[in-house]
């Protein structure tokens, strides 16, 4: 090997600074070649190496009684009973979103899932955690509707419903949206598979897409800010072929059922090199392989391309010695050819040659535990001062409850997402008890009695006043979600999107974050198998809100007690559980009728949040809640008339005034604070009274507030009559709210 | 009676078909691979939904292709029952077995949701068990659905009765508004001169259960069934229509909005 010359424009093209190029130095005992230096950056990047966040991430919650794999692995795996395991992940396609949404938001897709069936799990569900600018702007459109047709084209094909998700806009995601997909499979509890090289001798094999030239450094561009020169930056995003991995998937799984295979993973940031390095540093061993028989898309590919291409629905195998050929009859069926790229071996190095000569080769452990790891620097962010101050007088006057209701119901962040979900499959594979904007995600586990509820959540508005507290609300928004369908909520993942971590504000709000994730899952004993993190969502140096996503699992036991949180019949009695105070601080009020982010969050007492969670739980299970909704944005207000929509029913209640708000503003903070812990249920008259007597003994306050039937929403708040809609009057606006946005540019074109 | 459901690479709702069969009904069924050059004793075969060969080309143009829709088309010649459900429908188009072709949506979108159907035919093998102008809630997925076929074809259709399925509002009226694809006269499924072989976009073998919302694509299912007397009886198959689950009294109302 002959050392290329590694000038300071060469480190600073490949995002290494000169203090990391001198470990790699110390690490290799002699200066890396530009291929050895190419896989260094990839590795070390922060999409891959989590630099940055890791010593915050060790701390999170990970083990638990269910848990049968924690991070660290392709996914993360709870035990859901019948010897059957759920398999799930999320992850951000952010960057690749915004250069080219179609193809970003697809192959984030196919990346997720990839993740799973890796696992030797059947992808079973999709969900999507979304965030984009304001629609006013063209661009925002056309970024927001190439990313739902991307999501829907890839996950469409491939036949894995998108069931639930949730998005939200704000001026921040303008430039920089963000993309998050989650993916769920079932396995054998006791036949998942790792992603591990060992056993000296067996073969590795590559199967899949031809490698090309797309994506080439992919993980580094995900890993620093966009600026003007993003255009430039469209080479690295990939593209990607949903019946290439339907392929992939079925053969993989077929080749599963064998016991053939010591290990698999797939090829996402990184490719090759990181398939090669991690699978070979889990298994303690080494791993030789030969790019020039690694199948190839174009001609005249370096090596140095070959191993950081990110082209997709690309898989690295550990076959075990003497089964190659059971192996690749199977992938033939498939009309996909597995090819022995090369071996592993015993010295814990990734070997690479190219035809017989050894172009790169470094110890594993150096692209893997041993890569940098930085406590970077945090302060408290100067704009909290002001931010967390609120005064409602400022703003100028209050427009009445009944106009800001209706503005409440045509703000894209509430309306119905019905023109979004309706472009997904939602249905396939035959198990989805609850359809998308119904409340949480329910499918049910075939051959079982159980059904597994997901949610997807965070309030970047809460992250951004108060990062701590702003990722509790997130988790117990989430789990909260999922018990309201009756699913007792039993593990996690996360998706963690910031903005740059060089910048101690951000990381300020990182670490808070994470830290108050972790205490909320430890409260409410819900772990957190694995995750992604997203940095540099910036763009022009504006960070985007700080978005911790959570997607919470639950498991409920009886699919037949599964309820959505829509009512059900006329007589049926409401009942509120949780306690309405006086909060606005970062509510869809603010940031609808005065555009604006002020105040604090919401409180939370987690004890009182997961007595909730248990009630309802109780309450769904033993059939005595008929139909449960979350209070989230838009308050108590807007959560009643969603229970409306969908029922066609309409509802008469009574609320308590907040007592801690001032006459002027009574009304108002009644209506739309978003006050945690709360949940419109409703219950059949003669069951009101178990369902008031099981909230006291869990110490939950409950009150019966009216009834269901009519067809108005009736709203009164101390007796005195503050709303009076006709349900299909306000269905209509919360309808058609997102569907004209677009439906105007087609006029209009 | 034993269902064929036939697998092209790609196809997605494979699992879901052979689920109805094996065990909503209780039948016997296989998978085939579409390399395969047998439909075995199938007494029904099924080419199911999703996007065989990734739709590559044209929707289904290369799964006419495959080898087994040989045996496809010579079971069909024989009066062998074949249903084609959405990608399946496509298949048969292309392969020439049903008249006619798919445009893109005219929402230029994939369309997911359920809708309404009215049953015009009821002398085919899958509408035998159904009334006369019955209404079935399915659901549809896709994104080219938009049936198409030259005038005379599409008169000679409507003359011959072969119009087997329309999209319908939910009271029945064939409306532009109940059309979610731009179909000619609002066509969701077809059959061919003999009647043996049917094609429809929308999905019955997501709807043969009321945990999922509807369980009104059985009666599809029971009309292969009483074709052949003495296999299953359409009382017995309503037994068993709620499927794996039992569910509780009222959730049907919500899930089956």
């Amino acid at each position: 090997m002959t050392p290329d010359p590694i000038t300071d424009s060469v480190l600073e093209r490949h995002g290494v600074t000169r203090e990391e190029y001198g470990r790699i130095v110390t690490m290799l005992g002699r200066e890396p070649n530009l291929t050895e230096l190419g896989i260094f950056s990839v590795m070390w990047s922060e999409h891959c190496s989590y630099k940055s966040s890791r010593v915050h991430l060790k701390t999170l919650p990970t083990t638990g009684p269910r848990v049968l794999q924690g991070p660290g692995e392709n996914a993360g795996a709870v035990d859901i009973g019948d010897g059957l395991a759920a398999v799930f992940k999320i992850e951000s396609h952010n960057h690749p979103s915004f250069i080219e949404p179609y193809q970003g938001a697809a192959t984030g897709v196919g990346g997720i899932i990839r993740d799973i069936f890796t696992m030797g799990a059947r992808p079973i569900a999709l969900l999507n955690s979304l965030r984009f600018g304001p629609l006013d702007d063209p661009l925002v459109r056309r970024t927001m509707s190439g990313v739902v047709s991307g999501i829907a084209g890839y996950g469409n094909s491939i036949g894995i419903p998108t069931v639930g998700g949730e998005i939200a806009f704000d001026r921040s995601y303008t430039g920089n949206p963000l993309v998050n997909v989650f993916c769920l499979g079932i396995a054998k509890a006791d036949e998942i598979i790792k992603g591990t090289a060992s056993g000296v001798g067996n073969a590795v094999y590559y199967v899949g897409a031809k490698t090309g030239r797309d994506g080439i450094h992919g993980a580094t561009m995900a890993s620093a800010e966009f600026d003007d020169t993003l255009n430039e930056k469209r080479p690295a995003v990939q593209v990607g072929d949903p019946f290439m991995e339907k392929l992939l998937l079925e053969a993989c799984l077929e080749v599963m059922k064998t016991d053939t295979l010591v290990g698999i993973q797939d090829m996402g940031a990184a490719g090759l090199t990181c398939s090669t390095c991690e699978m070979g540093s889990r298994g303690g061993a080494g791993v030789e392989i030969d790019v020039s028989k690694v199948p190839q898309r174009e001609t005249g590919m370096t090596p140095y391309e070959i191993m950081l291409s990110e082209s997709q629905e690309r898989m690295l195998l550990v076959v075990k010695k003497g089964r190659e050929a059971e192996v690749e009859q199977i992938f033939d069926k498939w009309d996909l050819h597995a090819v022995h790229i090369g071996e592993v071996t015993s010295d814990g190095r990734l070997r690479v040659k190219n035809h017989g000569q050894v172009v790169a080769d470094i110890p594993n452990r150096s692209l893997t535990d041993e890569a940098p790891m930085y406590r970077r620097p945090m302060s408290r962010p100067a704009y909290l001062e002001s931010a967390q101050h609120l005064d409602l007088a400022e703003f100028g006057p209050l427009p009445s409850p009944r106009d800001v209701f209706r503005r409440m119901l045509a703000s894209p962040g509430i309306a119905s997402k019905r023109w979004v979900y309706r472009q997904y499959d939602h249905m396939v594979r035959t198990n989805t008890l609850l359809l998308p904007g119904m409340g949480a995600a329910v499918v049910r586990v075939k051959g079982t009695q159980h059904a597994l509820a997901m949610s997807v959540d965070c309030n970047g508005r809460f992250v951004y006043l108060d990062p701590y507290l702003g990722a509790q609300l997130a988790v117990a928004e989430a789990s909260r979600n999922v018990a309201c369908a009756g699913a007792l909520p039993i593990g996690a993942t996360n998706c963690l999107n910031f903005g740059n971590p060089e910048k101690p504000e951000i990381m300020w709000q990182f670490g808070r974050a994470v830290e108050g994730m972790g205490a909320a899952c430890r409260a409410l004993d819900i772990p957190i198998t694995g995750g992604n993190v997203s940095l540099y969502n910036e763009t022009d140096g504006r960070g985007v809100l700080p978005t911790p996503v959570i997607g919470v699992v639950g498991l409920v036991e009886d699919a037949g007690r599964v309820v959505g949180r829509a009512f059900r019949s006329e007589g049926d009695v409401v009942v509120l559980l949780g306690e309405t105070r006086n909060e606005l601080g970062g509510s869809e009020f603010l940031h609808v009728v005065y555009e604006q982010i002020r105040g604090v969050p919401p409180q939370l007492d987690l004890s009182r949040e997961a007595a909730l969670q248990r009630v309802l739980v109780e309450g769904t299970g033993s059939g005595v809640i008929r139909s449960a909704h979350d209070c989230a944005e838009g308050g108590v207000a807007v959560a009643l008339a969603e229970c409306c929509f969908d029922a066609g029913l309409g509802v008469d209640v009574d609320l308590a005034a907040v007592s801690d708000a001032s006459a002027e503003y009574r009304e108002t903070a009644s209506l739309f604070s978003e006050s945690a812990s709360r949940v419109v249920v409703s219950v059949a008259p003669g069951h009101a009274s178990t369902l008031l007597s099981m909230a006291a003994a869990a110490g939950v306050p409950a009150k019966q507030i009216g009834h269901v039937g009519g067809k108005r929403i009736a709203i009164a708040v101390d007796g005195r009559p503050t709303l009076n809609e006709l349900v299909s009057d306000a269905e209509r606006i919360w309808a058609t709210a997102i569907e004209s946005w677009f439906e105007q540019r087609r006029a209009i074109a | 009676m034993k269902f064929a459901v036939v697998v092209f690479p790609g196809s997605n709702c494979d699992h879901d078909t052979y689920h109805v069969a094996k065990e909503v009904l209780g039948q016997e069924a296989e998978l085939i691979w579409h390399k395969d050059r047998s439909l075995g004793r199938a007494d029904v075969v099924i080419l199911p939904g999703g996007f065989a060969h990734g739709d590559y080309l044209r929707t289904g143009a290369i799964a006419r292709f495959s080898p087994i829709m040989q045996e496809v088309s010579k079971f069909a010649a024989a009066g062998g029952p074949v249903l084609g459900i959405c990608n399946g429908f496509q298949v048969l188009l292309e392969a020439g077995l049903l008249p006619g072709a798919m445009l893109r949506n005219r929402s230029l979108q994939f369309r997911c949701q359920f809708l309404h159907v009215k049953v015009e035919q009821t002398n085919t093998p899958f509408t035998l068990a159904s009334r006369p102008g019955q209404i079935l809630k399915m659901p549809i997925a896709h994104g080219d659905g938009n049936y198409y076929a030259e005038p005379d074809v599409v008169s000679r259709l409507e003359r011959n009765g072969q119009v087997v399925f329309r999209y319908v509002s939910p009271a029945g009226a064939v409306t532009d508004e109940a059309n979610p694809n731009g179909s000619l006269n609002n066509i969701a499924g077809i059959c061919n001169e003999a009647r043996n072989v049917v094609g429809l976009m929308p999905h019955p073998e997501r709807a043969c259960e009321l945990a999922i919302g509807s369980a009104d694509g059985l009666s599809i299912f029971e009309s292969i069934l009483k074709k052949t007397p003495g296999v299953i009886s359409g009382a017995e198959v309503s037994e068993i229509t709620p499927g794996v689950f039992s569910l509780a009294a009222g959730s049907q109302t919500v899930l089956n909005k």
